[in-house]
């Protein structure tokens, strides 16, 4: 295949993961790794620098037309984003250290995780708690639009989503991904941050996470410019269709189609890691 | 009160506008790149199945800066990219600012913190 093609093919693969990623709301990272590995047979450290790359532009693209709507709390994505960007960067050091093969096996457990939380049924909280004295302190409790008018949160559980996003940072310097649902996780369920509040303010924080780790990918040679350009652009463009047509389409039936995608994918990756084919 | 969340929100607007450009333009550049890198190197072999790491060039700041000056179809891909990469850190850099004109020292030292980790990260010897 001449780099032409490859380039073309590519693009095209990260249009439909960019498009389906936005449409689920479960991020085309997930599958751009993947998709490059086992596909394509791009070594995974590549293919981690490349995605992680796409997945700063779609959290950009994406924030910027949520910040504006008073959802996101610019002041507790600040804060969780020291635990996240020190995650990262302790991430990209430790891919820096394994084989791709270890990488891929965690990839795949991480995916079947991913298709697990997005089929299980959200549990709401929503009952007003009163404020704890750190989430107080921090300045953490705010307030957003509903369709009653502005309505107040507070902020629970710090340490323990303070935490969870350590971890988020560490999966994300690790394997080249958003890991928005761990951060929505962390946030909604450990937190209790309102659902809207939580899904915006991890789109927020995503872009900053992956610039963490995406410097060190860069000066070690994993961000090569023939399979990012493709792989941005893509999943970029199909991003931003998405969000487009996200209100119109029958998501739930596509979740669970996306959701069975993730799985034979992430059994294909521990399968591929084991066997030490990647 | 009512002051403090028109300024947050005036704050927002703007990181909105800061970051739909970073995005913009960096992706602007690396389809430039995309179209002197295919016109030069379309039709050689695509080889990514081992790694070797990218060039020496293609790995430092000043790097891809000279190599772009010099059209190379990849460095300017990869000033793209690196255009990319610094949206949020001037997302994160503004951010400072914005919490200093509210004088919140509190939010201020997280905010550089932050900022720290990303510049070790992204202009760090490593």
């Amino acid at each position: 295949m001449n780099i032409l093609e490859f380039s073309a093919l590519i693009a095209l693969g990260s249009l439909l993961a960019g498009f389906l990623g936005a449409l689920t709301g479960l991020g085309g990272g997930v599958v751009v790794v993947p998709m490059l590995a086992l596909l394509f047979h791009v070594d995974i450290r590549y293919a981690i620098g490349a995605s992680l790359v796409s997945v700063i532009a779609t959290s950009s693209g994406a924030a910027a037309a949520y910040v504006r709507e008073g959802y996101s709390n610019i002041r507790i994505g600040m804060f969780l984003e020291t635990a996240t960007t020190v995650g990262a960067t302790a991430g990209a050091v430790i891919a820096m250290h394994v084989s791709g093969s270890a990488i891929a096996i965690v990839f795949g457990f991480v995916l079947l995780c991913a298709a697990f939380m997005s089929s299980r049924n959200r549990i709401e909280h929503g009952e007003h708690l009163p404020p704890t004295e750190l989430a107080t302190k921090l300045r953490l409790n705010g307030t957003y639009p509903t369709a009653e008018g502005m309505q107040s949160y507070n902020v629970r559980g710090v340490l323990a989503g303070y935490g969870l996003m350590f971890g988020a940072g560490v999966l994300s310097g690790l394997l080249g991904i958003g890991s928005g649902a761990l951060k929505v996780l962390a946030m909604d369920q450990a937190m209790k941050i309102p659902f809207k509040v939580s899904t915006t303010t991890s789109n927020f924080m995503i872009g900053v996470t992956a610039a963490a780790s995406a410097g060190l990918y860069l000066h070690r040679g994993y961000i090569s410019p023939g399979i990012a350009m493709p792989v941005m652009l893509g999943v970029l463009a199909g991003s931003l269709i998405g969000a487009r047509v996200l209100v119109k389409a029958r998501v739930k039936v596509l979740r669970y189609l996306f959701a069975a995608v993730i799985v034979v994918l992430g059994f294909e990756m521990i399968f591929n890691g084991a066997t030490g084919r990647l | 009160m009512s002051t403090r969340s028109w300024n947050d929100l005036r704050i927002e607007v703007i990181i909105g506008a800061l970051l739909r450009t970073g995005v913009i333009v960096a992706a602007v550049v690396v389809l430039i790149g995309a179209v002197v890198y295919l016109a030069h190197h379309g039709h050689d072999v695509a080889a990514y199945n081992t790694f070797h790491g990218t060039p020496e060039a293609l790995r430092s700041v000043t790097g891809i800066i000279e190599g772009a000056l010099h059209m190379s179809g990849r460095a300017i891909i990869q000033l793209g990219l690196l255009l990319l990469i610094a949206t949020p850190v001037a997302r994160v850099a503004f951010s400072a600012v914005a919490f200093a004109l509210e004088r919140d020292c509190l939010y201020v030292g997280i905010t550089l913190f932050v900022l720290a980790v990303l510049l070790y990260s992204l202009l760090g010897s490593h």
